[in-house]
């Protein structure tokens, strides 16, 4: 059965903003993230969608510890990790490890591809032996598809797609039970980002390990991901599995993104929803819904009731008042 | 017979280019460290073995040999190449001294002030905070402060003596390396390998370290050789007020100062020690600013 591996309940990023040049003082916050609940199971893959700016990136960062939150709860294997310090928190270390947009960034140019592989493990408590570390990494590059001389090399030496192929095998290194991906494919050239879709998703069916995957691009989410989570300005408005997202989405944002997308095919044309106005900003957010203002089925209780998270049934969940109504649309 | 006409031309031309080419390099002297790097490696060879190689001893005085011109002039002799000062003393020995003094001075300042300004860099742009700002705000007040005229004083007040120049020299110099390098290491912290570093559990030190300072060691370097320079024109100038290497030991700054006053009868004096002090310094600019270029990855030709 499904084991909850990582559970985010209500969790909140608030960003202070302060005016004045000597005394300054504090007007207001960014809300980032502002209750946003989901929960990753082991071996499966969530990935979480939206436009830039609706916290996704700060979201992974919270998971990843290296921001502190603001309120909320992240509990990791049934313990909450959100206030973990010191040698607890370098015990953690490890267990959660990412991949970013970047791979170019992403690797310290000074290092060899084999220490930039081993460091995770090397840095850990109780760190293995030379040797064992050394067929580690052997292991490690045969996983990812890379030659077993590559670790003598620099990373400027490789291209995009070999790069990320280092980064997912560093990533994988200290043995973790879940890798955030941050964009993992959208620094790439399109030709490459198939093989490296495919590479996370057979080490996945290999090892087992769950996936936190965040990207802008949605058949890129759909193709990997077990449930899809849809942010919206610092909030999640649907998840629902992977499928019955494609084909029955019910909040109005959701709707919108799909129309938005490539269909498969071009003969099937769907209907396009175009959103009127823009993203609003996260420091002055509309009230109740924060969806109302461009929504099109908006009513006056979208602007004074907040709508509440609901289970329609089997995992998908909505964040809408109207979502009998919108079911038989 | 077209074939032999062939090779001729080729190697007509040959020549030519390769004589365009050598005078592109002299023109373009940022882009010939040969020139630097040969003068300071003759600089450092004589600086540790000037005692073995100098031809006299630079500090016997020889009075029926007083004011002796170079060699090429009527009254110059062989034995004294470049002539002697008012004492009687060989120009060249001394020359060759004195350069074990500013190397001496040189290098162990630009060492110790290096480092010492690489680690106030790393704590203070990768911690942050108020270690920061306190460490800022005192590189802030060595910059400000005027450096020869402290150094005057600080002399005066420690006396005179090579130690003291050096340690001196380290705290008015540690600053410039800790205020660009803080530049540097703010750039590169930025890197998404520090935030996945972070997330591996790597301490900040090993982070500072293993992660930064190898990203930052250019920079140092080109800083390192241009302060040489820099470092080499105080110790002269303090040596030259009579602050630094106490005569009778050779310095080419005091020796610049013993000359002054036989300016119009002994040009020699002062001008050779000021000769020196100009190539080395010379040479390190050029190999510092061809420095810059080959290690600036932006530059870099793969």
């Amino acid at each position: 059965m499904t084991e909850e591996l990582l559970a985010v309940r209500d969790l909140k990023k608030h960003f202070p903003v302060t005016k004045g040049i000597i005394f300054m003082k504090e007007i207001g916050a960014i809300k980032a993230v502002d209750g946003v609940n989901f929960t990753v199971n082991r071996g499966e893959t969530f990935g979480l969608v939206g436009e830039s700016g609706c916290g996704k990136t700060t979201t992974a960062k919270l998971i990843l510890l290296m921001e502190r939150i603001t309120g909320g709860t992240i509990h990791y294997k049934g313990r909450d990790i959100s206030l973990l310090r010191g040698s607890e928190l370098k015990s953690h270390r490890g267990s959660v490890q990412a991949v970013f947009q970047d791979p170019f960034s992403s690797l310290s140019p000074r290092m060899r591809v084999k220490d930039i592989i081993a460091e995770p493990i090397v840095v850990s408590v109780n760190a293995p032996s030379k040797t064992a570390v050394k067929e580690k990494i052997a292991e490690l590059l045969q996983l990812v598809g890379l030659r077993k001389d590559a670790g003598d090399l620099y990373p400027h030496e490789f291209s995009g797609g070999q790069r990320q192929r280092i980064a997912i095998a560093r990533a994988l290194a200290p043995d973790p039970d879940l890798i955030v991906l941050d964009e993992p494919v959208s620094g790439l050239d399109v030709s490459i980002r198939a093989q490296i879709m495919n590479l996370l998703r057979d080490i996945q069916d290999r090892l087992g390990i769950s996936y936190l995957l965040i990207a802008h691009d949605l058949p890129v989410v759909q193709h990997m991901s077990t449930w899809v989570g849809v942010m919206y300005l610092g909030t999640l408005v649907e998840i629902a599995g992977s499928e019955e997202l494609n084909e029955n989405p019910v909040h109005p944002y959701t709707k919108a993104l799909l129309s938005a997308a490539l269909p498969h095919h071009p003969a099937h044309i769907r209907e396009e929803i175009i959103l009127p106005g823009e993203v609003p900003t996260p420091f002055n957010p509309p009230e109740a819904c924060k969806f109302h203002p461009r929504c099109f089925r908006a009513r006056d209780i979208c602007s004074s009731v907040p709508p509440l998270f609901r289970d329609i049934g089997g995992g998908h969940f909505v964040a809408c008042h109207f979502i009998d109504d919108l079911r038989k649309i | 017979m077209s074939i032999s006409v062939q090779s001729t031309a080729v190697d007509g031309t040959s020549r030519q280019e390769s004589g365009a080419r050598l005078w592109a390099m002299v023109l373009h002297a940022r882009e010939l460290p040969l020139f630097s790097i040969g003068l300071l490696l003759l600089f450092v060879i004589t600086g540790i073995f000037g005692d073995f190689i100098s031809p006299h001893d630079p500090l016997r005085t020889n009075l029926r040999a007083v004011l002796l011109p170079p060699f090429w002039e009527e009254t110059g002799t062989a034995t004294y190449l470049l002539g002697t000062d008012h004492l009687g003393r060989d120009i060249l020995s001394r020359l060759i001294c004195g350069a074990g003094v500013s190397i001496e001075v040189g290098f162990s300042v630009i060492i110790v002030a290096g480092l010492l300004g690489t680690l106030v860099a790393l704590l203070s742009g990768y911690i942050g905070g108020r270690i920061d700002a306190a460490l800022m705000r005192l590189c802030d007040i060595v910059l400000s402060m005027p450096y020869l005229m402290v150094a005057i004083v600080l002399a005066a007040v420690l006396g005179p003596s090579k130690e003291n120049i050096i340690i001196i020299l380290i705290v008015l110099g540690w600053a410039s390396y800790a205020r660009v390098l803080r530049g540097e290491v703010l750039r590169v912290k930025e890197g998404d390998f520090i935030r996945l570093a972070v997330i591996a559990g790597a301490s900040p030190v090993r982070i500072m370290f293993r992660h930064i300072f190898p990203n930052i060691v250019n920079t140092l370097i080109i800083l390192a050789t241009l302060q040489l320079g820099m470092v080499i024109i105080t110790e002269a100038s303090l040596s030259f007020l009579g602050l630094g290497v106490p005569v009778p030991e050779p310095a080419w700054g005091s020796m610049c100062a013993e000359g002054r006053g036989y300016i119009y009868d002994a040009w020699w004096i002062a001008f050779w020690p000021g000769v020196a002090i100009m190539l080395v310094v010379l040479s390190c600019n050029f190999l510092g600013d061809w420095l810059r270029i080959r290690l600036d990855p932006k530059f870099r030709q793969i």
